[in-house]
């Protein structure tokens, strides 16, 4: 038990980073509100490294807990803690934050204080959803980051932008208003509790489980996208710009799968277990169908934007599977898509900061003028289409491995990834890198600067890192997994 | 009258106050010239202080105790007090956001100021009446006052058609409301609060014919949806909300809706639990009816006044779910909670509602009015704190965390829950995300679009000052419920 809260550190370290950058005031400032920027998520991931070096692993349970008295009224506290299944994506958040930073340094030109200052609140309340162990508190920060996420795809958006922000923010709204109320049902049923561990030993019926089952499913399915809930990714994805796409990719969409973990599979197991065919359906669907539908885009953010809802497919395929493989590979996949999809947002921000356009046709050549460029963007082509000792093999790997032992077609359906995932990622590839000079334009380019090669060059050593050594990941994950299986295996009738 | 029976009226010195200083600032500003105006406003302010003062002093010595007063016309509890406190504050901020606006306006009259104090009063009795005759007399107080106030600006072919529609129905409404009464005086003979509540008790245990008493609680209902304003009685708010000079606008949408509270609680709670199976089934329609007109025809509006008059509509709807979720089949366990939550989303609405249209007539100068959705456009890049305020109000309309707006939707929801009425629930959340459409198209015409001719006026420092503040409290909330929601617990549990 360490005395330092550094769980309340690793939200609160950003959001008030962001409330200084605001305080730091108006557009001529904009060169100390980056520093301060920088200095602010570099703190917040520093807070959040001892997580990782202290965590227990032996131990199923949370960790680094916190607990104070929040709300009397309804019981509800600030309880906060980590385990092997949320820890890695606070870091994984922090992370992501500082690279966001670095990658707007010279992009972002107007307003830059609300800039910085949206994404540094949203990072601190994206650490708080992870964190929560309170499902109102849970809440709070779920919906809080609706706000920052709305002002950035809003404001540094693409031309298509307030459609795609209120497309965004009211998708989103709908699914979390109705797990609101299905937590409000299980706060009356656990006595006035709104403690995530409570409802994990509260015993349910069935028919109410499987009420509450499709309540939570829209919150969570919305964020993930499932397959056909999925439409308002694409827009939001295409018109926000990098550092929004970046992380929209790498950690909004997680808290959707984070939430099926936390809270569909153990508070309702055996409606889980009972509707599993239809999770792994959709999943199915999101995984070969999206992947098809990948093929055809012409837009680059487009394509990466489908192709995230595809290997999100194999999140959620994976926690229905209900064994370690699964859950681990889908955990794995979710940590993995955390970094491949925001190092290729961040190329295709790269390429139009440069060029200004997303459209394929527009480029050709680029390996040219940007050898550099061409050569990490090839490793995370490669990562996206799960190419052996990146990262996006472990987890696909692991979830097939997982699908294998529950049916053999099932693990068919789901490897035909290894097949769309390389034809859609390398072919996009293959036209917008190889080839003749294709036009002017591309002739003129310039090859990556230090801060954009520093990014990127980050994310690749961690790519690298985790398709080389996974355990490092799962040697974590373990024992909250393990036990979260055992406690879905137990009926609650 | 002794010095004795003096210090036993002691509770009613707020009232004698607002009434005296009311009186006072109508002779003082006889004489004051009309470039001096800001004599009356200030002295307008002092009885504001002194009534809160003396408010405060009741609460201390009263404690937790009920007092009733002249042969039980009158009483003074923690409810009482609170809800006083809370209509001061909107009272308070009336004042200071309208007065650059009516100054720029040639409106800031004595008549302005007089008849604020004088609904002011209307509002206090009503707060404290605990007799169907003193809730009356309070109401009509109030009313009167404020179609006048509609009224002020009297060249104004709006403004006059709105305060002619709020007369008439008002009266017809008043006439509903006194049917109402005089029903339940002939079922239970009397009009004493605490009698109607004892009779009616009475005659719900034995087998006798309820209907006549039932009758007339359809008619207090409907009166009283009438001035709370919730559909399928609402057809005068947005007329008199776009009509009324913006001013009148914020001081009928704040400190009216705390005292129609009031009467809600002291009619039907206090007066007629024994019929809440009744009122409860009524109050439940009226309210899915409010938070769907409210909220769907919001959508329609360009006129920011228009829709902030049908985002009323659906809050009074979202704050009678409170309202009507206390006693379950009979049962009073979870009474104190539900009403809890009606009071807490009162209380934030009121000062959501007092930020709204102090943002609208922040951003009005002279010569040019404030109250088109296109008149918010580009504001975070004219004023950037005023629009983090404006969005910091639209979240919490909007009921999103990390709001104040939110906890308000929570428990009213929770309670709601808790009865057992999980279809209005579900309604209620589903009509919510309709209502954040709304709210967004705000955020979005001020941060996303880009800014028309001319920028704000810079408004007077007062004024700056306490929008700020009233922005900040909705954070601070939303950070920290508990402490306001604490207050109104202990408050209810007095009642």
């Amino acid at each position: 038990m360490v005395s330092v809260p550094l769980l309340s550190l690793s939200i609160w370290v950003p959001i008030l980073a962001g409330v200084a950058v605001l305080a730091a005031g108006g557009e001529g400032n904009a060169r100390n509100q980056k520093w301060i920027a920088l200095g602010g998520a570099v703190l917040g991931f520093l807070v959040t490294l001892p997580l990782y070096t202290k965590f227990d692993l032996q131990s199923p349970g949370f960790q680094f807990t916190e607990r104070e008295i929040w709300i009397e009224r309804f019981n509800v506290y600030y309880h906060l803690g980590v385990d092997g299944i949320s820890v890695l994506f606070v870091l994984l958040n922090s992370f992501i934050t500082i690279l966001v930073v670095i990658a707007g340094w010279s992009v972002v030109e107007k307003r830059v204080s609300q800039y910085y200052a949206s994404f540094l609140v949203m990072s601190g309340m994206l650490n708080g959803v992870f964190a929560s162990l309170d499902a109102l508190l849970f809440y709070v920060f779920f919906e809080g980051t609706l706000i920052p996420m709305f002002i950035i795809i809003g404001v540094w958006g693409g031309p298509n932008r307030v459609y795609a922000a209120v497309k965004f923010f009211l998708y989103t709204l709908l699914g979390s208003l109705l797990m609101l109320v299905s937590m409000l049902y299980l706060y009356n049923k656990a006595g006035g509790s709104f403690a995530i561990t409570d409802w994990h030993k509260l015993p349910l019926a069935l028919d109410v489980q499987i009420w509450l089952f499709f309540g939570l499913l829209l919150a969570f399915a919305v964020k993930v996208p499932m397959w056909p809930v999925h439409t308002w990714l694409p827009d939001a994805h295409t018109e926000a710009p990098t550092g929004g796409s970046v992380v929209l990719a790498a950690i909004l969409l997680k808290l959707g799968a984070y939430g099926f973990v936390r809270f569909t599979l153990p508070i309702l197991p055996d409606a889980s277990q009972k509707l599993s065919w239809l999770m792994i359906a959709l999943s199915l669907i999101a995984i070969a169908y999206i992947g098809l539908v990948t093929l055809v885009q012409t837009d680059m953010k487009r394509l990466i934007a489908y192709s995230s809802v595809s290997h999100m497919g194999f999140c959620t395929l994976g926690f229905f599977l209900f064994n370690a493989y699964g859950v681990e590979g889908a955990l794995v996949q979710m940590i993995s898509h955390g970094f491949v999809s925001a190092a290729l947002f961040l190329c295709i921000g790269v390429m139009y900061d440069r060029m200004h356009s997303r459209a394929i046709a527009d480029y050709g050549g680029v390996v040219n003028t940007m050898p550099r460029f061409a050569a990490l963007m090839m490793l995370f082509a490669m990562a996206n289409a799960g190419l052996p000792a990146t990262s996006g093999f472990v987890g696909e790997f692991m979830v097939i491995m997982g699908a294998m032992k529950k049916s053999y077609w099932l693990a068919f359906v789901a490897a035909t990834t290894l097949i769309l995932g390389a034809s859609y990622t390398l072919w996009m590839y293959k036209r917008v890198i190889f080839g003749g000079v294709a036009n002017e334009q591309v002739g003129k380019l310039k090859d990556l600067n230090w801060r954009e090669t520093v990014v990127l060059t980050a994310l690749a050593a961690a790519t690298l890192f985790m398709g080389v050594y996974p355990v490092a990941f799962t040697e974590v994950m373990h024992a909250s997994v393990n036990d979260l299986l055992r406690h879905v295996a137990l009926p609650k009738l | 009258m002794s010095v004795r029976e003096i210090i036993n009226h002691m509770p009613v010195l707020p009232e004698v106050i607002v009434l005296l200083g009311a009186c006072a600032l109508m002779l003082v500003d006889l004489k004051v010239k009309s470039e001096r105006r800001i004599a009356s406003f200030r002295l307008a302010q002092g009885v504001l202080i002194a009534a809160a003062a003396a408010t405060v002093f009741v609460q201390w010595v009263n404690g937790p105790d009920k007092l009733y007063l002249f042969s039980g016309l009158f009483v003074s509890d923690a409810l009482s007090n609170l809800l006083k406190t809370v209509c001061y504050a909107a009272v308070w901020a009336a004042l200071v956001y309208s007065r650059q606006y009516l100054l720029d306006r040639g409106l800031l009259r004595g008549e302005f100021i007089t008849l604020l104090l004088f609904a002011l009063l209307g509002m206090m009795i009503m707060i404290s009446a605990s007799s169907f005759l003193t809730v009356y007399l309070g109401l009509e107080l109030m009313s009167l006052c404020l179609y006048a106030l509609v009224a002020l600006n009297r060249d104004s072919p709006l403004s006059t058609e709105a305060a002619m529609k709020y007369f008439v129905l008002g009266a017809l409404s008043s006439g509903l409301l006194l049917y109402g009464m005089s029903m339940v005086y002939g079922a239970t003979g009397s009009l004493n609060i605490t009698e109607v509540a004892r009779v009616t008790a009475q005659l719900a245990g034995a087998t006798t014919d309820r209907s006549f008493l039932v009758f007339g609680l359809v008619f207090v209902v409907a009166g009283l949806a009438f001035k709370i304003g919730v559909a399928p009685f609402h057809m005068w708010i947005p007329d008199v909300y776009h009509g009324a000079p913006t001013a009148v606008t914020l001081v009928i949408g704040s400190a009216p809706k705390v005292a129609a509270f009031a009467m809600a609680v002291r009619m039907l709670i206090n007066g007629l639990p024994d019929l809440a199976h009744d009122w409860q089934e009524m109050l439940a329609l009226l309210a899915l009816l409010s938070m769907a007109i409210g909220n769907i025809t919001a959508i329609a509006q360009s006129n920011l006044k228009r829709m902030l008059a049908y985002s009323t509509i659906a809050h009074m709807g979202f704050m009678l779910l409170g309202l009507l979720s206390g006693v379950i089949g009979g049962n009073r366990l979870s009474a104190d909670d539900a009403y809890t939550a009606a009071l807490f989303y009162v209380i934030v609405y009121v000062i959501m509602s007092v930020g709204a249209f102090g943002m609208l007539l922040y951003l009005s100068r002279a010569g040019f009015e404030c109250e088109n959705l296109d008149d918010l456009k580009g504001l975070s890049k004219t004023s950037p704190w005023f629009a983090f305020l404006m969005l910091i109000l639209m979240f919490s309309l909007a009921g999103i965390p990390p709001t104040a707006g939110f906890y308000a939707k929570l428990a009213v929801l929770s309670a709601a829950v808790t009865a057992g009425y999980l279809w209005l629930a579900v309604a209620a959340v589903i009509l919510s995300l309709v209502g954040a459409f709304y709210y967004l198209r705000i955020v979005k015409l001020m941060y996303f679009d880009d800014p028309k001719e001319g920028a704000a006026a810079p408004g007077h420092p007062e004024m700056r000052l306490l929008l700020s503040a009233n922005g900040l409290v909705l954070l601070l909330f939303g950070i920290a419920p508990s402490m306001l929601m604490n207050v109104c617990f202990e408050v209810i549990k007095a009642l």
